[in-house]
């Protein structure tokens, strides 16, 4: 209603005139905005939703399952809260099953049909070990200082029993 | 530093092809002929019932490239640590990839010389996994669509005790990708840590997938030496084992004949063709005997230790590994093309032809041994020999054209006087102080019966520094002279004549 009695009065002013020639740019945009989506290929709504029972993963994840993915992700999930919380994510994910994808190409990037950018072989980078150093905790002469091994896991035995 | 830094954390694979001589049309030959590479198996002992063994290779070639595959730091063997990494080598937050245009190039390239399909459209993947050196926590590797597949290896081997008994043989290869080379890992067991060197990290690697079409260690070790021919030839990869330019991982497994395949160990980082060899011979021979005493065999990957010769366990893999591969969300797909499918507009620094390619192809190591022995009449083996050694070739072409003296002649001159005389000194032919066209002149006095075939040698061995040999040859001026001339001056004019 604002808009519409702006439309209509009489400007008293150069400012008045300004907010009224403003307010008639943003009015019209909208009106095109609202005639172009009603002729969309777009759905306004919904035209199939997902059974939400229909869940392939049913109930809790297993504690061997648990392992394999803490060793995967080197995530320690902690405590049962945490558990709760991935089999939670993992049953919202597992809805994707039920899309049907039928004929459909997977499109993994919408880049996809862009040229992927090919840079000539010459050397412009590196030599700045320090600043490279600089993020690392421990640093003997110009290397990184990892533990030994790989990233340190309780054993498969061990981790299980815990669970 | 107060520790010992031996182990070499690469775990790159990289698999092989052998090539046919003529690209292309060879491979539709092959594949409707009786299968070569079923045919004979190697010469193994067989026990009570008998075993066929299999053997597939994973070949990672470092591409001979100024910097990396997706940075533009440099490459560079020996450089001190960490000075050669850009924030992308390093996985800082933020970074971009960008593709190197000359590692496509050497990769189409060898896709080509090894008869392969290149794939006018290819796709990088991530393959995740956590170690120390790979600070991504992933390597861009290619894993649904590689730029190359479907090639073969063309290659020959020694079946008997001498080099006239040449069996020639073929494996498929099954794919060529472009990946990322991990960073180094120094293991200091005495401070327990472990020390990261990034230069490494994200240079460009071919791995080159071989079907498993070989049986035993002489034929994998074979196919492995003729890609690293070809691939010097290219000039795609130095694909020098000792320096880690190119690293072999062997799948190995035997079953009856008539059987599926067993199950097949992996054993990884060979840095050497002799090593290959044997590592391969001792799985088989393991898992035959634990086969023959009912046991079985564990898909597991094993190391190969070369001071015992033999193969054990590596404990850094736990049951099935899960490389959890997904599209690599930040390169879209890698798109060549053909003469005929050319873009419009497009910048040409932009677009890679193949066919361009195709033509600057050199003349592969195949085709050339061929070639020296229909054009000169050498044996085959001598052919071998020529192309084998660095520069050996170019030699003894050259002395061929400078003199008029029989090639079949020459070839024993060049490999077993020449060659022989450089390998005692440990020199290469790069760095012989005698040069093509002394030996030519040689070689033509000694056709024309000017010097006898002795006193030849004499001089060829002078020239190459065996100073020794000189009292011989002024031996030879007196005894000619019958002891009129002066010895001091004789030598000082044989010095003059013979080392310039």
């Amino acid at each position: 209603m604002m808009v519409a009695r702006i439309l209509t009065s009489q400007p008293k002013n150069q400012i008045g005139m300004w907010v009224q020639k403003a307010v008639t740019r943003c009015w019209r945009r909208a009106e095109v905005r609202r005639l172009l989506s009603s002729q969309s290929k777009v759905p306004q709504s919904p035209t199939w939703s997902i059974d939400a029972d229909a869940d392939p993963q049913e109930g809790g994840v297993s504690a061997e399952v648990i392992d394999h993915l803490e060793r995967l992700a080197l995530v320690d999930f902690r405590n049962q809260e945490g558990v709760e919380r991935l089999a939670r994510a993992i049953q919202f994910a597992s809805q994707l099953h039920n899309v049907n994808t039928e004929g459909v190409q997977p499109l993994a990037s919408v880049l996809e049909d862009r040229a992927l950018y090919m840079r000539g072989d010459s050397v412009a980078d590196g030599k700045c070990t320090e600043l490279i150093l600089a993020n690392a905790k421990t640093v003997v002469e110009e290397y990184f200082v990892a533990p030994p091994g790989n990233i340190p896991l309780p054993p498969h035995q061990e981790n299980l029993s815990q669970q | 530093m107060a520790a010992t830094f031996l182990h070499d954390g690469g775990r790159g694979c990289c698999r092989l092809l052998l090539q046919a001589g003529q690209p292309g049309q060879g491979v539709r030959r092959l594949l409707h002929a009786p299968a070569p590479w079923r045919t004979a198996n190697c010469r193994h002992a067989t026990g009570s019932l008998p075993w066929e063994s299999v053997v597939g290779l994973e070949i990672h070639a470092q591409i001979n490239s100024v910097s990396k595959l997706f940075s533009s730091s440099q490459v560079k063997f020996a450089a001190p640590p960490n000075s050669t990494v850009s924030f992308l080598d390093a996985s800082l937050p933020g970074t971009l990839p960008t593709i190197n245009r000359r590692c496509v190039e050497a990769a189409v390239m060898t896709g080509l010389a090894l008869n392969c399909t290149i794939n006018k459209k290819s796709l990088f993947d991530r393959k995740h996994y956590f170690y120390a050196d790979l600070p991504a926590g992933y390597q861009i590797t290619q894993q649904r669509l590689p730029i190359a597949v479907n090639g073969i290896l063309t290659y020959r081997y020694q079946v008997g005790a001498s080099w006239n008994e040449m069996a020639t043989k073929c494996v498929r290869v099954k794919q060529v990708q472009l990946e990322q080379d991990s960073g180094k890992s120094l293991h200091d067991d005495a401070m327990h840590q472990t020390l990261i060197d990034l230069n490494r990290a994200g240079i460009a690697l071919m791995e080159i997938v071989m079907e498993p079409d070989m049986t035993c260690g002489e034929e994998a070790a074979a196919a492995v030496r003729e890609l690293q021919l070809i691939l010097q030839t290219l000039a795609t990869s130095h694909a020098n084992m000792s320096e880690g330019q190119m690293r072999v991982d062997a799948n190995i497994s035997v079953h009856h004949p008539g059987e599926p395949y067993g199950v097949r160990t992996e054993v990884k980082n060979i840095n050497s063709a002799r090593f290959l060899a044997k590592a391969i011979d001792y799985e088989i021979k393991r898992q035959k005997e634990i086969l023959d005493i009912g046991g079985t065999i564990l898909n597991e990957t094993r190391a190969f230790d070369y001071k015992l010769g033999v193969t054990i366990p590596m404990r850094d893999k736990e049951g099935k590994q899960d490389y959890r591969f997904m599209p690599e969300p930040n390169l879209p797909p890698l798109i060549l093309y053909d003469t005929n499918s050319l873009p419009a507009n497009m910048k040409a620094d932009q677009v890679i032809n193949i066919d361009l390619i195709k033509e600057k192809l050199p003349e592969l190591p195949s085709v050339t041994r061929e070639r020296l022995v229909e054009q000169y009449g050498i044996l085959p083996e001598h052919s071998f020999t020529l192309v084998n050694e660095d520069g050996l070739q170019e030699y003894f072409e050259a002395v061929v054209k400078l003199s008029n003296v029989d090639p079949k002649k020459i070839i024993g001159w060049v490999i077993k006087d020449l060659l022989g005389h450089l390998r005692q000194q440990n020199l290469t032919i790069k760095q012989s102080m005698v040069t093509p066209s002394s030996l030519a002149e040689l070689l033509t006095l000694l056709e024309k019966r000017v010097i006898s075939s002795s006193a030849a040698k004499q001089v060829s061995a002078v020239q190459q520094g065996n100073l020794k040999v000189m009292n011989k040859l002024i031996g030879l001026v007196q005894k000619t002279t019958k002891g009129r001339a002066d010895p001091v001056l004789v030598k000082t004019i044989l010095e003059e004549k013979v080392l310039l």
